[in-house]
This record gives C-alpha cells, structure tokens and sequence, in this order.
C-alpha cells in the first residue's frame, strides 16, 4: 500500500509543475465576453497567441496572457468589483463603462502607449461613457435591427418596428426576453426617449407591448439562433452581427433578411482597464496590439460586429471577405455615429426606475 | 402490466438521455445549426482539438479533479477511519451529521461563503488575487471529501472489527494492521468515493466560478462564458467525449461493486462449507 501512496505524491507533483507557479515571467489577465475574439479555431488567427509571440520578438521578454471570459456585464462587474481578482484589460459594454468610471473601477489610460489610437475613427471619440476619452478604446459596436424570414414575411410588411406588431403574422414573432431592450423596441417605435425618468413615458411603452403580447411566439435571449435558424419564428430583433451567425447556420427553407427600423439600439463594447491591474504598461501595450491591423481584422471578421478602427473597415481584404451585403448592413454609413449613438444608447436607469421597469415587465409576462 | 411497466422504464429512459442522445447527434453535424442535420461529419471533433483554449481549460479542469480527487480521497479515508473509532456514540452521530452539511448546502452557498472567505483571508495578508488555483483546490477538496466520507464510512463498519485486532494479536503493529488488513476490506468504497470526487469536481460550476482566480479557466465556465453567443458545436463533440468517459468511470466502479459483493457471497459459502465439515 505504500504504492498508493508514492502514486499519489507523483500525481502531487505533477499537478505544482503543470500549474507552474513560481514561475517569473511577465503575465497579462485579460477578461472578455466569450466567443469574442478570433481563437484560432477553423484556422482563424490565434490573437492571444500571436500577441505573445510577437511582445517576445519585441521586447525579448516572455510573456503568458491569461484569457478569461465572461457571459454578461454583470458578471464581469461583480467579479472586479469584489476586488478578489485582478485583472489588466477588459472589454465590457457603454452602460457598464459609465458605471465602473463613476465608481473608480478604471484607470485613464496613457495614450503615450497606444499610438494605434489614431485609426479609431473621430465619430467613435467623446461618447456618452467616457466623454473625455480617458479610460476606454472601442473595440467592435453593434446596431439593433429586424430579422425577418423572406420565405414567410412579404416583402411590403418589412418596414420599421411595424412588423413586429403586425397582426397578420401573429405566432412568428419573438421578442426580447429582457425588460430593457424588450421595452426599448415598444420606445424607439413610439419615438419615445429610452433613458426617460418619466413613468408615463414607460407606461406608454408598456401598453404598447401588451398590444403586441397576443403576436409573440415567445420570449428569447439567445434561443433566437435556433428559433430563427430553423424558422419556428419569423420576426425578431437582434444585432446586426449576429443575424450573421444566423444565416451562416439557417434551415434550407429559410431566407432571412435584415432592415435597421428608424430609431434603434446602439452599443459599444471598450477595452479598458480595471483598476485592480497589476500592470498598466504591458496592458496599454496589448490595447496597442489590438488595434494594429492584422488581430483588428481577424477580431472583426470572427466575431461579424462592426469595427470602429479605420484601418478594419477599410482594409481591402476584410471588405472582400464580407460581402458588399454584410458591409453594407454592417456600417450602415452614418454620418455621425457619436451624435446618433449618444441620442439612442442606453443610458443607466435610476434604482427607481429599474424597479418600476421591472414591476411592468413582469405584469407583461404574467398577464 | 407488464406492458406499462415496459412505457414506463421508456419514459423514464427518454427523460434521461434524450438530451444526451440530441447533443451526441448534433455533434456529428457537418452544419453548425442545431436545427439542420446536414451531413455526418468528424469536423467538430478536428476543430476541438484544435482549439487550445478550450484544451487549456480542459487540461485546467483534469489537473484540478485529480488533484482535488487525491486530497479529498486521503483525507475522507482518514477522517471515516477515525470516526469510526470513536467510542461515543452521540460525538459519532454530531460528526456525521457536520460533515453531512457541506453535501445538504446548496452550492451556491457554499461557493459564495468560501469566496468570502478567501478574500477575507488575501486581503489580511495583502495580497492582490486572492483567488487563484489553489483557492479553487481548496474549495473542490472541501465538496469533495464528504462524497469520500459517506462510502468509506458503511465499509469500515461493515468489516468485522476482530480483523484488525486480530491482526494486531499476531504481531502486527496497528498501523501495519491498517494497510495490511483494513485497507483492502474497504478498499472498495475509496475507489468509489475517488469516483465520486472526481466527477463532481469535473462537474461543478457554482463553486467554482466563485472561487476561481483570472488564469484559471475551467471547462464549465469557458461553456458558460459561451452562452452571449452560441455554444458552437465544438462543445458539443467535448460533452461526447465527456459523457462516454464518464459512463467508462460509471461503468468500472460498478464493475468493482460487483465483484466485490460476489468475493463477499463466495467468502460465505466457503465459511459454510467449513461449518458444515
């Protein structure tokens, strides 16, 4: 029985040199949402990879960067706000941005480092989470839009925010299964402020989706992929980029299409970093890095959301990749992407108004 | 009846691996949807070993059940062992009871009071990732050894206590007595228990997104982390391969049960037949 135990101090002594501590090279914690940077997978470029081979041949120094993803903002808060973990560089979303700003949770960034910063677009500089451009770098943006299946849906009835009210093909439309952005479709339909603090502005809201409720097929978050994928639903909202995913994956008898209503949803996810991190320079270094040409577009084209970085949507060979279509859908030429984006974005809510938001969401589903 | 009886065990087995049958299908899908079955194909299995990220964290959440599955193993064999020594019966019962309680908790308890605690603990001695791997371990080792516990503990009283005594009378010291004797007796439901260790570490989810630190991914929380966007089916050809390791780990430690219960009949038999000489 002596055996057992020799086998277990092998297996002891294993584990301590497969964790590698004591280790003393340099290491960057990264956190980001999954699925959100191109992972080498189907022979993509390997970002991470790549990024510490190339500060090797730069700097001559070895460098691990540990990647760690989260599944929403909220997630990715409380972990940093817990100050258990530290982390370098994260990717969180606008509205989560202004949060961790107001809290002290981000450090200004040195703009000294990330001379890269001058292909990002001035239209993308000055939005509404960080006006002054201390703390963030944009990384991709994304705009609501309406999914529609063109084997179901004429042709005539695809215009604005109408279709997902529209009677006529009540049973195939899916809503979002989230108070805000579910609201946010009732409020860009009316022409309603989405950050409004008035009640009455959300009851007209609500009223609308309770008009809509007898039409909804169901409720769904990312269920929408398989629901729209296999055409059980016909209509629904959801991101411009991943109406991408869902046509790459859809049924034979399924034709989906896409339109952006008049008013809509933006969002705009930023590198940032926390101020728990450990190391400020390499961190600036590596934001540096994700700007530089080729991880931008290998970014861009795995994950389909839009770039804010000129030298990714210019790129010839991105353009190429995409199609005149995604493009066209994609970077849907607006004029003044600030002006548009600070007018429609959500903003935080209040306590109070979250609570009320919540009351009348409930009553929806219950009703 | 019989009939009924035949839908019923259906039904049930359709509840149970229904979801396990569609994920093993779809893992196969040339297409990356789950709605089409295009054609059959072995890509996503080539993708996945491919995919160092997930690898990594495979590897992570292999190096951390093992790991985790030899600590809890000694340290639940030591501790059934000693509390089966013990002469009160009531101090017996109220250790029983305590060590129940980490297996009663819900998870999200327990992984939220050990992140806390672990964050209580770094912040004294100031450091600045309270959470790391070894937080992590420490949390796995702490679910893990009441699992151990509760199968060693009915084989140590199951054994008749004069085999070690009377190991003892002949010379052995009683720690040779232990491994010469005691040890193979329950030697079973360590084996058991260590299963058991092992896949609920491979399993967990809760505790371990509370208590894990910012290099340490393990497979359950990069899956979890996939969920804004799409699983892609990568996971799924992991969740097969998975499944089919498991129902290998199932498979064997039922294998030991078995034999150990039919040695246990042949043993009477024997003592039987002597009886009756």
């Amino acid at each position: 029985m002596k055996k057992l135990f020799v086998v277990g101090a092998a297996v002891m002594l294993l584990v301590l040199s497969l964790t590698g501590c004591g280790s003393d090279s340099l290491t960057l914690n990264v956190y980001n949402w999954g699925e959100y940077i191109s992972d080498g997978s189907e022979g993509t470029f390997d970002t991470i990879r790549e990024f510490e081979n190339w500060y090797e041949e730069t700097y001559g120094q070895k460098i691990t960067v540990n990647y760690s993803t989260f599944a929403s903002n909220e997630d990715m808060y409380s972990k940093i706000s817990s100050g258990a973990v530290s982390y370098d560089v994260v990717i969180p979303s606008d509205y989560m941005i202004a949060r961790m700003a107001q809290e002290d949770l981000l450090l200004p960034l040195n703009f000294d480092n990330i001379p890269n910063y001058k292909y990002i677009d001035d239209t993308f500089k000055g939005l509404y989470y960080d006006e002054e451009n201390k703390y963030t770098v944009p990384y991709a943006y994304g705009i609501v839009g309406v999914i529609y299946d063109a084997n179901v849906v004429d042709a005539a009835d695809a215009q604005g925010w109408d279709l997902m009210w529209n009677e006529k093909y009540s049973g195939s439309i899916v809503q979002f299964n989230n108070s805000r952005d579910a609201f946010g479709t009732a409020m860009y339909k009316l022409g309603l402020d989405v950050n409004s603090t008035d009640k009455t502005v959300w009851d007209k809201a609500y009223d609308e989706l309770l008009t809509q409720r007898p039409y909804v097929y169901s409720y769904v978050m990312d269920e929408i992929y398989n629901i729209m994928e296999s055409g059980e639903a016909a209509i629904g909202a959801y991101y411009a980029g991943d109406y991408f995913t869902m046509v790459d994956a859809q049924a034979e008898n399924v034709d989906l299409q896409f339109y952006y209503p008049e008013n809509t949803n933006f969002y705009v996810d930023a590198m940032c970093i926390p101020s728990c991190a450990q190391n400020k320079e390499l961190a600036e270094i590596f934001i540096n890095y994700m700007l530089s040409e080729e991880p931008a577009v290998a970014n861009a084209e795995y994950t389909y959301y839009a770039s804010p970085n000129s030298i990714v949507y210019n790129n010839e060979t991105y353009i190429e990749d995409m199609g005149e279509d995604a493009m066209a859908i994609l970077y849907p030429g607006l004029e003044n992407f600030a002006d548009e984006y600070n007018k429609a974005a959500y903003r935080n809510l209040s306590t109070e108004m979250l609570d009320y938001l919540n009351t009348l969401w409930e009553n929806i589903k219950i009703n | 009846m019989r009939l009924s009886a035949k839908i019923y065990s259906g039904i049930i087995f359709a509840f149970l691996f229904a979801p396990i049958l569609v994920l093993l299908i779809f893992s196969f899908n040339e297409a990356k949807s789950l709605s089409v079955f295009s054609d059959f194909s072995l890509k996503w299995y080539k993708e996945l070993f491919h995919d160092r990220n997930t690898l990594e964290s495979l590897r992570n959440t292999l190096v951390l059940a093992t790991a985790a599955t030899v600590i809890s193993t000694i340290m639940g064999t030591c501790a059934a062992v000693g509390m089966n020594k013990l002469r009160s019966k009531w101090y017996r019962a109220a250790l029983n009871t305590v060590t129940d309680i980490p297996m009663t908790n819900p998870d999200i308890i327990t992984g939220i009071s050990l992140m806390l605690m672990f964050v209580f603990v770094g912040r004294m001695f100031g450091a600045a990732n309270s959470l790391n791997f070894w937080t992590l371990l420490l949390a796995h080792v702490t679910f893990c050894t009441p699992y151990v516990i509760l199968q060693v503990l009915p084989k140590l009283q199951q054994m008749d206590k004069a085999l070690p005594e009377a190991a003892m009378d002949l010379g052995c010291t009683p720690i040779r007595a232990f491994f010469k004797v005691e040890l193979p007796e329950i030697l079973p439901g360590i084996i058991t228990g260590a299963i058991m260790a092992f896949t609920l570490s491979l399993d967990d989810f809760v505790i371990s997104y509370f208590t894990t630190g910012n290099g340490f991914e393990t497979l359950p929380i990069r899956i979890y982390g996939m969920t804004k966007k799409t699983v892609t089916p990568k996971m799924y050809a992991l969740a097969t391969i998975i499944f089919f390791v498991t129902l290998a780990l199932l498979l064997i430690s039922n294998f030991v049960d078995n034999e150990d219960s039919r040695q246990l009949q042949k043993e009477k038999k024997k003592r039987k037949a002597k009886h009756y000489k």
